[in-house]
């Protein structure tokens, strides 16, 4: 006999020995036939067939789900979420028929005990009043305690300042709009005053300044001058009838992003620039005035002028604050 | 103001289907209604059209169906005053001489025109004439005067990012980022789906109804085919990641979301909790 017939003897001996300990466990661990505790069912095999049936094909679908992962079908992400959805779904239901038809429920009530026994409330009121009897300077630990909440409470809330400026409301009446500074499109090319035509609109930025800047972008029209009737003192504010507008809408600070022109004036609405939020409807003519919508205050104006280049340049700042109107704000 | 002015515009999106059925109906019943003293379709045909020219028959069209609003001879009517060309309603229109062959090709193509009367909204309707009268039509009036003619733009193979910037630029405002259209105030903006790459570019050009114009400065002819070539593209976006439930951002998907997800669990829970029996 060789060494490889030995070691196969030996394994042999080794497998018998832990399967007659594992008999021999298996024999003390099984439980004697006890009384019930829970009271006997009736089997259903119809709905097990039905929970087998939706286990079955929940282990389906998540198989599919691996196959179209797999292959990459025609990189449809929706499959894949149809597939583990629905291998989802049908454990789901699986697991609520199991539960309501094949394992066995009963409905137990159990009386509460009456609450608030006087003689145990009044050995907890004794046990307290024993417990801080080494206590002897009580009010000041009580302020500091109180300190230490208070100050908690308010570190709780205080990031709330996070929100908006509260006290400080400089920035929102921040510009980057100063007299002489030109107007350029997004690309940064300076907008002539023969760049704009009467028949649609244009947004414009301040050169050299972040787009982002919520007082940067403006749209800017050019209408008749005959049709212009701008507020007292803004006479000079639109040369050639070219006018700049903040294109950030008073309303909820959306982009004023639609204008509409009408082909025929005798037959259509009037122009005027129109928020899609909410549909603040502004008149350019009249100093960006509402006529239609929530917005509570005018569109404000950034006087214009050209220069001897022909190019638009801003003639000052804004009529008023720029945006949602805020604490303070009203026109 | 038109006399529709007290439609109240929703938000967009929220109801564009029921709007655009709405609107639809709306113009059918306008449209059921001939003038009086038109014939019962509102439209005159002439007789023996085989026998006339194309601007003969041009000449018999416009004073049929157009005289009546934009002047006998195209000059326009500023002021309404009482027709006395076919029909008897109050004619009012834009002078028509030097508008081209674009504005007339664009307007009766997608049966914008011709309108029952002068305050009513332009709007995208099946072709009032077949192409043989359009053409006639477009003929004589671009004979009136002296203007552009019909574009022919060139989409294939032009840039869709390119197109995207120009059209998130210049259209998205109103016509919604994919082309699916919205409201301004006291219209609604025509949906795309439809509208043919000559459509486009004539749109463009023209400014129909309340539309800004784009000259060749504004948008160039080059630009122009890359804006056609992505609206063409945004009727199929690829949706990659879900449904694209009509396209028309957050507000619908967010109604998906709440209605149908909040049934299914509300569901759910009925199903998985039971009544408990009182004794």
């Amino acid at each position: 006999m060789g060494f490889i017939g030995r070691a196969f003897l030996r394994l042999l001996h080794a497998l018998s020995k832990a399967f007659a300990v594992l008999i021999a466990l298996l024999h003390t661990v099984r439980p004697r036939r006890r009384q019930r505790i829970v009271a006997e069912g009736e089997p259903s095999p119809r709905w097990e067939l039905a929970v087998i049936a939706l286990l079955v094909g929940a282990a389906c679908f998540a198989v599919m789900f691996i196959v179209i992962y797999a292959a990459d079908w025609r990189r449809q992400t929706q499959l894949l979420g149809l597939a583990i959805g629905g291998a989802f779904a049908l454990l789901a239901t699986a697991l609520i028929i199991a539960s309501k038809q094949l394992v066995v429920s009963e409905e137990l009530e159990e009386e509460y005990p009456e609450v608030g026994d006087p003689a145990e409330q009044l050995n907890v009121t004794q046990i307290v009043t024993e417990t801080g009897s080494r206590m002897t300077r009580k009010r000041f630990l009580k302020g500091a305690a109180g300190a230490a909440g208070a100050a908690l409470g308010a570190a709780l809330i205080v990031p709330a300042a996070s929100i908006g400026p509260v006290l400080d409301t400089e920035s929102l009446y921040y510009s980057p709009w100063r007299r002489g500074r030109r107007l350029v499109d997004e690309e940064g090319r300076p907008y002539r005053a023969t760049d704009i035509s009467n028949t649609t609109f244009y947004t414009a930025y301040p050169e050299n300044v972040d787009h982002e800047v919520l007082a940067a972008p403006i749209v800017v029209v050019r209408v008749v001058p005959d049709r212009l009737d701008l507020p007292p003192g803004r006479d000079d504010w639109a040369p050639e009838g070219i006018l700049a507008y903040s294109k950030v809408c008073t309303h909820a600070g959306c982009a004023v992003s639609e204008y509409r022109k009408p082909l025929f004036p005798p037959t259509s609405p009037q122009p005027a620039f129109v928020c899609p939020c909410h549909y603040s409807t502004f008149d350019p003519a009249t100093g960006g005035s509402v006529i239609y919508g929530p917005a509570g205050r005018n569109l404000p104006q950034l006087p214009l002028m050209i220069d001897d280049a022909g190019d638009l340049r801003a003639a000052g700042d804004f009529s008023g604050p720029v945006g949602p109107s805020f604490w303070g704000v009203r026109s | 103001m038109s006399g529709k002015a007290s439609e109240i515009p929703r938000a967009p999106g929220f109801t564009c289907a029921t709007a655009v059925a709405i609107s639809v109906v709306v113009s059918l019943a306008l449209l059921a209604q001939p003038a009086p003293g038109q014939p019962p379709s509102g439209i005159v045909h002439p007789k023996n059209q085989r026998g006339m020219s194309l601007h003969e028959l041009g000449e018999q069209l416009f004073a049929g169906n157009c005289a009546s609003c934009h002047g006998s001879v195209g000059q326009g009517i500023e002021n309404p005053r009482p027709n006395t060309g076919a029909g008897n309603t109050t004619g009012q229109g834009p002078d028509l001489r030097g508008v081209g062959a674009i504005a007339p090709d664009f307007y009766l193509r997608t049966g914008r025109m011709p309108l029952t009367s002068p305050g009513e909204k332009p709007e995208r309707h099946a072709p009032f004439f077949n192409d043989r009268e359009i053409r006639a039509l477009t003929a004589y009036v671009a004979s009136l005067g002296k203007g552009p003619p019909i574009p022919r733009p060139r989409p294939h193979g032009q840039s869709l990012s390119r197109g995207l910037d120009l059209f998130t630029d210049h259209c998205a405002g109103c016509h919604q980022v994919v082309g699916e259209g919205g409201y301004v105030t006291d219209t609604n903006v025509p949906v795309l789906d439809h509208a043919t790459p000559r459509e486009i570019a004539e749109a463009v050009r023209v400014g129909p109804y309340l539309m800004p114009s784009f000259s060749k400065r504004d948008i160039t002819d080059h630009d122009l085919n890359a804006i056609v070539a992505y609206v063409r593209h945004s009727r199929h976006p690829t949706d990659a990641g879900g449904l694209g439930i009509g396209h028309i951002g957050p507000v619908p998907e967010g109604m998906v979301a709440w209605a149908v997800a909040g049934f299914v669990l509300v569901g759910v829970c009925a199903v998985l909790g039971s009544r408990l029996r009182k004794s």
